[in-house]
């Protein structure tokens, strides 16, 4: 009685050293590195691995380790080093086409790495970092489209010499012709313009109104959406964070993460911007059409501009920052697009000026009654303008800005401009002390629960306390192995997690226990006593814990950041209790007392 | 080791003392209810939106000159409170208006004062429609909890102990909840996530029970519902005792050494530990018993031949 089979002591036994290898790379501590990611996106190969190994070694300080991980670079440096100096050569001759980043990386022996073994993933509450959710502005998206369509419908209109007026309102275009008789001809223009669009017939017989396809919002919302993100990308890969994360979350919003950033004034700066430019020519007579006047920045002259832009922020391919003449400029170039435009502009327009226009939205509450409410504020200022000396099509240069804006500006043109505006709904930062801190003080408390619930049990338990404790230790191991194997972060909520199921994973064998004692005292052999505890024990273990799960499927699943690490800690906690307290437990009972005679059992 | 005898027979479940136990409970919950109502909760951020900053001084800080300095900038309505330690303080402000950059940029300032030792431990910024969203999120979650548990119990059970354990949950969570309305102390989302633990935990000790009661009502024929009750949770009294210990010795740890942020959450753990095991056994069983539970609710329907050959 009392004895598993081979088999099952060989499972055992093969899970528990899965376990152990998976926890494994937790034991290295963690040293200086250098993470470098390719900015075109495609994955770094051996080649370019021994590029920039060599690069490092020159200005004098040699890499203990050098590999690659998940297509990045990773150069490890003896603890201590100071990679200040060396990431900085590293930007200077890299920066334009590879994201350098400063990081801590495990300090794993190849063999563990080769073997595709990993740490814990650390969340922002203990590594210190930046949580940002971003509020893509779905209207903004909407009325711009809206806009281009005006002027593109306004320009073919015109091409087929078909007299109007256009009206945009509350994203309704109103085309109201000067002769009825062209309203069919309005109409086969506007669809050859775009075949998506709804055109309607007017109330008064000689207009059109036509408005987006409720396919066409979708559409324009999800490339919003999509743009946001390739955007914010970019941002993120200038920025030299380690491991950023740019996510779609829900119908409208962005997540990003930024590990181990320190101060997040400079980087909400840059995520948040919406800064852009646009070129138009200056209305001389100022009586054109659609024009308007602009304002010039603090102490220069407004001017009235043109409707039609040249070109703008989108259609921006590079962007450099310097100085000219001592002062601060941008080099831009355009797409063959914005190119093409603005040569044909610049030739037809010689000796005219030219305004370049800064644009920028920025969101400000305000209280209305008790209520919050949130305003969107949009800047158009004029930074410069200039007379057209000659012809230029791709590649030109803006000034007019100040010392320092320069900077942030071509950094946000050379990532592209944002579809729509994001705002920012939800900030939180970690400095790295606190997050320090909370590693230290949760790691604390797991030792020291651990501890006292480890020398409560063999006290209580004896021998049966003993294995428990076996048991009780391998769950740990456990939970840390499937945390490293599913990459879930481990937030401080999640060690909390950790510590309430060390409390709790012992009631399976107090249970199992409990029954074993009662069994002898009911009489029955020792033998006997363990077995029926074991089996009979087990409709209420089960019970019990799958109720806990449930309370914890439900928090994984509605619950939102930190709290879903405590979920997954308490749901992998539960899952892997229920094996070490039933199998694992069995297995050594049964390997130390099945089989033999027994007079008594150390429970 | 025994800390309890080996048989106990303790009369939990007597007329008397049920009317005394309800009576302790429906106190609890009365207190918690009226303070709900009237003082409400000290929501943190999460639910009510908002800026919170906290600070690591070199020294002692001084909460008089901080607050000051915040008053000069214009943030009258900043809480300026100790955290954990002399030297860390924590900063919470309302909704605000303008531009939250530029708040933070102003907060900061303002705070350090000028010395460069002082550092931003923390900063979190939740806008009030997220704080509502996460406030929403949170109540959803306890009510689809406790209905899921109220169906698996009436599936594995039966409906009068599902009622009897929803509604020792509902105890567990409102006298938990009310302590904190109680005693002010801050209710941010990592409280909603260990009101949640305590339900599973006190679901844990009740069901428990409830399988050894059915196993009682199948072997102790004879008994009326109350003796059989009475002789199941004394059976389990031992390992209700056990577990409930050393659930509760980790927690004492995670409060003590776990650091001020995780505090409100231990809190709320112990509290609701000790609640829910006192439930579990007054309240669950007390309330399936006064439904006059007995052992014909729990005999399978037919399904399997071999149990109905056993049946008198």
């Amino acid at each position: 009685m009392n004895k598993y089979p081979v088999w099952l002591n060989t499972l055992v036994l093969v899970i528990l050293i899965a376990g152990c290898l998976l926890a494994l790379p937790n034991l290295y501590g963690s040293v200086p590195a250098v993470q470098i990611a390719n900015n075109g996106g495609s994955e770094y190969d051996n080649e370019r691995l021994q590029e920039y190994r060599q690069f490092v070694e020159k200005t004098g300080v040699t890499p203990e380790a050098a590999y690659i991980q998940d297509g990045r670079v990773v150069l490890r440096f003896d603890a201590g080093t100071d990679l200040a100096p060396v990431v900085l050569e590293l930007k200077t001759r890299y920066g334009r086409v590879a994201n350098i980043a400063q990081t801590l990386a495990p300090k794993l022996p190849e063999w563990v790495r080769n073997a595709g073994l990993n740490t814990m993933s650390l969340g922002l509450d203990l590594r210190g970092g930046v949580y940002v959710l971003l509020e893509v502005d779905m209207n903004t998206a909407i009325d711009t489209r809206m806009g281009l369509y005006e002027q593109a419908f306004d320009d073919s209109l015109r091409e087929a010499k078909i007299r109007h007026r256009l009206d945009l309102d509350d994203r309704v275009i109103t085309i109201r012709l000067t002769a009825p008789d062209d309203l069919e001809a309005a109409r086969t223009v506007i669809e050859r313009a775009d075949g998506d669009v709804l055109v309607a017939d007017g109330t008064d017989g000689k207009s059109l109104t036509v408005r987006m396809s409720e396919t066409q919002i979708k559409a324009r919302q999800d490339f919003a959406i999509e743009q946001n993100i390739t955007t914010l990308r970019n941002r993120v890969d200038q920025l030299g964070v380690a491991e950023p994360l740019v996510q779609r979350q829900g119908v409208d919003r962005i997540v990003v993460q930024l590990p181990g950033v320190q101060d997040p004034n400079e980087i909400n700066k840059i995520l948040t911007a919406t800064a852009t430019l646009e070129f138009r020519l200056v209305d001389q007579s100022g009586t054109e059409p659609g024009s308007r006047r602009y304002p010039g920045r603090p102490g220069e002259d407004s001017q009235v501009l043109k409707r039609k832009v040249i070109a703008s922020g989108d259609q921006i391919v590079d962007a450099a920052s310097g100085f000219s003449e001592g002062r601060p400029i941008v080099s831009i170039t355009l797409d063959s697009a914005g190119g093409e435009s603005m040569l044909q502009t610049t030739m037809n327009n010689l000796k005219k000026p030219m305004s370049t226009v800064f644009i920028e939205t920025r969101r400000e509450a305000i209280k209305v009654g008790n209520e919050v409410e949130y305003r969107d504020i949009k800047t158009e200022e004029i930074i410069n303008t200039a007379t057209i000396q000659g012809i230029f099509k791709n590649r030109f240069q803006i000034s007019g800005l100040r010392p320092g804006e320069a900077h942030d500006l071509a950094l946000l043109l050379r990532a592209g401009a944002l579809a729509a505006p994001v705002f920012k709904i939800d900030e939180r930062t970690i400095g790295p002390s606190l997050g320090q801190d909370n590693i230290d003080r949760g790691f604390n408390a797991i030792r020291i629960g651990f501890l006292s619930v480890i020398l409560f049990m063999v006290v209580y338990y004896r021998t049966f306390g003993l294995i428990a404790n076996i048991a009780l230790l391998s769950n740990v191991v456990f939970i840390v192995a499937m945390l490293s194997l599913l990459q879930a972060s481990l937030t401080l909520p999640g060690i909390a997690g950790i510590v309430l199921t060390i409390g709790m994973a012992v009631d399976a064998n107090v249970l199992i226990f409990e029954r074993i004692r009662e069994e002898l005292a009911a009489g029955a052999a020792p033998q006997t006593a363990i077995n029926s505890g074991y089996e009979k024990a087990f409709s209420s273990i089960a019970d019990a814990n799958i109720t806990t799960l449930i309370a914890a499927v439900v928090l994984f699943g509605i619950g939102t950041g930190s709290i879903k690490g405590f979920a997954i800690t308490l749901m992998l906690g539960i899952i892997t209790s229920m094996f070490t307290a039933i199998v694992g437990t069995r297995a050594i009972v049964n390997l130390f007392y099945g089989g033999r005679k027994l007079t008594s059992v150390p429970v | 080791m025994r800390m309890i005898k080996d048989k106990t027979s303790i009369d939990f479940l007597g007329p008397t003392r049920r009317k005394t136990a309800m009576a302790i409970s429906g106190l609890f919950i009365i207190a918690s209810l009226i303070s709900l109502a009237t003082r409400g909760l000290e929501f943190g951020i999460d639910f009510t939106g908002g800026i919170l900053l906290e600070v690591g001084y070199e020294e002692a800080a001084d909460l008089d000159a901080i607050r000051a300095n915040l008053v000069i900038e214009g943030y009258s309505n900043a809480q300026v409170q100790r955290f954990g330690s002399e030297n860390v303080v924590l900063v919470r402000l309302p909704p605000q208006e303008g531009n939250v950059d530029e708040i933070r940029e102003r907060l900061q300032h303002s705070l350090q004062d000028g010395d460069e030792k002082t550092v931003l431990r923390r900063v979190e910024f939740v806008s009030p429609q997220v704080g509502s969203e996460l406030a929403e999120r949170g109540a959803l979650a306890m009510i689809v909890a406790l209905m899921l548990i109220f169906l698996y119990v009436m599936v594995r059970f039966q409906w009068k102990f599902s009622l009897g354990a929803v509604a020792a949950l509902a105890h567990d969570a409102i006298i938990t909840v009310g302590f904190f309305s109680i005693f002010g102390w801050p209710f941010d989302l990592t409280v909603v996530a260990a009101v949640l633990a305590v339900i599973g935990y006190s679901l844990n000790d009740t069901v428990v029970v409830f399988d050894r009661i059915r196993e009682n009502f199948l072997t102790l024929r004879g008994k009326a519902g109350e003796e059989a009750m009475n002789i199941s949770i004394n059976e389990m009294l031992a390992r209700t005792i056990i577990t409930g210990l050393t659930t509760l010795l980790v927690l004492v740890a995670l409060l003590t050494l776990g650091g001020e942020s995780i505090a409100p959450f231990s809190i709320a753990l112990i509290i609701g530990i000790v609640v829910g095991t006192y439930s579990s056994t007054y309240i669950a069983s007390a309330i399936a018993l006064m439904l006059d539970i007995n052992p014909q609710d729990l005999i399978e329907p037919i399904k399997d031949a071999s149990l109905l050959d056993d049946l008198p």
